[in-house]
């Protein structure tokens, strides 16, 4: 099965993004297909992050739309896109600090559950039942990114590491059919990027499509099926990663113009 | 002595422990109106008006313990209940309906000002909400002030009189009954009507924050644009806390009104809404039990001062010197300031809540 066989998850298209006087964003089309783990690099302040704030409902595109499962979802608000099966992590870890671990992931299952005001105080057989199903959910997603151990601790008191696990299950806890993640391997040591690598692995195996946002090259060379390269909001170079890597334009994105 | 504890440890892993400690508790709270009234009427009216704040406190909860949502304005909810109770029970309007009637239509009535003040603030985020809220509260008083022309509705600052108190069949909440050679004062049996609303309102916000919708409060306060990415519609969610907040509210104020028999705007200034405030923070915001603890100590220290302050002074200087209400705030500001290097949580604070302080005291 060739990657082009497959269908389109995520079409974007054209969606500039300006703040104030400063082009974050312009014009950049891109198609992530199902079932692949898409790379996005470019140098610090390339767009990156506000791609994913757009992508992710935080921020209103000023042009441009974006599809995804053959649904327009420009403009909508976060929780509509988590809805339909958007799901990201953050580039500054951004947990609900004081919750325990099992509290965040339990929080990450809200969009797939439905029990209300009225429910919760007259506590129906379909809440405790539900309430149920989403503690064993949460435990489940804590064992699967391997921090199962830590279910009762407090999130923010956990490793760096772990933080990063925790944020990643949480994501997981809504159902997502694409997980988002901003630079997951940021201040990780050698080993815990092998860990992290393998973890992603299983996660797309698992049949969740990736996007990433990552810095470490060697990272996105070994995970990623296909890389886009964003420099001063404006995709450069697109396709796999050994081939981008070489592009003339990437190489002056980077290291700066040749010699003369 | 090593012996007496193996005992008491015995005793207390009893499989029975919880229950008898529930029941003595349970005990102690019906027996304490008699107590109370052995001392003076005027004690069990005390107590009666705790419980209202506590009332009050666990609906304020809701919103700034939970939800973290910091509402300077909370008294108004207080004031659309009591008001609603007032104009359908009293010979204002000439209407008088019973009060099971009135209460749930308070409560609605309550809860739709609250969304009224939620839904414009939503996008408004800690001092700037804190500041709309305070005019909200303003905003609602001048109005019932000035609400007597060209039509009279609120009968402006003299207030509504005559309001009818609650009838349970027989039962007239406004005079005595001898019960089984026991006498029932109308206090007391307001006290166990609002004692079991109490426990009502307290099983609800149990029931509530060990929920999803709890979670998702608490999950707001924590990071509001991480709620948002898990998908957390944070601005029905917000709505939802200030609706349920204010609901507890009204039923609260009617039920204020009724005990009463008298309301006017000048029950509902701003003073009350930190009052209320302060018996949140004060107790621990976020958890149950310290707001009660909060609403009961506030409402029950100034009027113990009240009673000790005076004799006091004269049995030591044979005059008064210091008038009682100064030494009150004297008292009040002397325990903000040991709570804010002591217990900055709260005297009982959550463990979310504990946690966050924690984490300040660290840096």
């Amino acid at each position: 099965m060739t990657p082009a066989a497959q269908a389109a998850l995520l079409e974007v298209r054209r969606i500039g993004k300006r703040f104030g006087g400063l082009t974050a964003l312009a014009d950049v089309s891109l198609t992530i297909r199902s079932g692949e783990i898409y790379g996005l690099i470019g140098p610090n302040g390339a767009g990156k992050t506000t791609l994913f704030n757009v992508l992710t409902g935080l921020y209103v595109p000023d042009s441009g739309e974006f599809d995804f499962a053959g649904r327009n979802l420009s403009g909508q608000k976060a929780y509509r896109v988590v809805e339909a099966g958007i799901a990201r992590t953050f580039q500054n870890i951004r947990l609900f600090g004081n919750m325990t671990a099992l509290e965040n992931v339990m929080v990450g299952r809200h969009v797939r559950t439905r029990a209300g005001a009225f429910g919760a105080i007259l506590r129906t057989r379909s809440t405790r039942d539900e309430e149920q199903s989403i503690r064993r959910r949460a435990r489940e997603l804590l064992d699967y990114v391997a921090i199962g151990k830590q279910a009762n601790a407090v999130s923010k008191n956990l490793s760096y590491g772990d933080q990063r696990r925790l944020e990643i299950a949480r994501a997981l806890a809504t159902d997502p059919k694409l997980l988002a993640l901003d630079e997951p391997a940021a201040g990780m040591n050698a080993t815990e990027r092998q860990e992290l690598r393998r973890l992603l692995q299983k996660i797309r195996n698992d049949g969740v499509t990736l996007l990433l946002i990552e810095h470490d090259v060697k990272l996105v060379m070994g995970l990623c099926d296909r890389v886009a390269v964003l420099d001063y909001g404006k995709k450069i170079a697109e396709g796999e990663p050994a081939a981008v890597q070489k592009d003339p334009e990437v190489v002056r994105a980077y290291l700066g113009g040749a010699l003369p | 002595m090593a012996k007496l504890a193996m005992q008491i440890e015995r005793l207390r892993s009893h499989r029975y422990a919880p229950w008898i400690g529930l029941a003595c508790i349970v005990l102690a709270l019906l027996a304490l109106p008699f107590a109370l009234a052995s001392v003076g009427t005027a004690w069990v009216r005390i107590t009666n008006l705790a419980i209202l704040f506590a009332l009050l406190s666990l609906g304020l909860n809701i919103v700034v313990g939970f939800a973290g949502l910091l509402d300077l304005g909370y008294i108004a909810f207080y004031a659309v209940g009591a008001y609603c109770y007032a104009l359908l029970a009293s010979p204002h309007f000439g209407l008088h309906l019973p009060f099971w009637v009135i209460l749930p239509i308070g409560a609605m009535v309550a809860c739709l000002f609250g969304v009224l003040l939620g839904a414009p603030t939503l996008k408004l985020r800690g001092d700037y909400l804190a500041i709309v809220t305070l005019g909200f509260g303003e905003i609602v008083r001048i109005f019932l002030n000035n609400l007597s022309q060209p039509v009279n509705i609120t009968n402006g600052p003299q207030g509504i009189t005559l309001i009818d108190p609650f009838r349970i069949g027989p039962l007239d909440f406004s005079k005595t009954d001898v019960l089984g050679g026991a006498a029932l004062s109308g206090p007391i049996k307001y006290y166990y009507l609002l004692l079991i609303v109490l426990v009502v309102v307290i099983v609800i916000n149990l029931r509530l924050q060990k929920s999803r919708l709890g979670r998702a409060w608490i999950a707001i306060r924590e990071d509001e644009t991480a709620a948002q990415a898990m998908g957390i519609n944070t601005r029905n969610v917000k709505l939802l806390a200030f609706a349920m907040g204010a609901s507890f509210g009204g039923v609260a104020g009617g039920i204020f009104a009724a005990t009463q028999g008298f309301i006017s705007p000048e029950s509902f200034v701003f003073v009350e809404s930190i009052m209320v405030l302060s018996m949140v923070v004060l107790g621990g915001m976020g958890n149950i039990w310290g707001v009660i603890l909060g609403a009961v100590l506030l409402s029950f220290v100034p009027e113990l001062l009240r009673y000790t302050v005076e004799p006091a002074q004269k049995a030591m200087f044979g005059r008064m010197i210091v008038e009682p209400e100064v030494i009150r705030m004297l008292l009040f500001g002397l325990a903000l300031v040991l709570m804010m290097l002591y217990r900055p949580a709260g005297l009982w604070p959550s463990k979310t809540r504990k946690r966050e302080f924690e984490e300040t005291e660290q840096e």
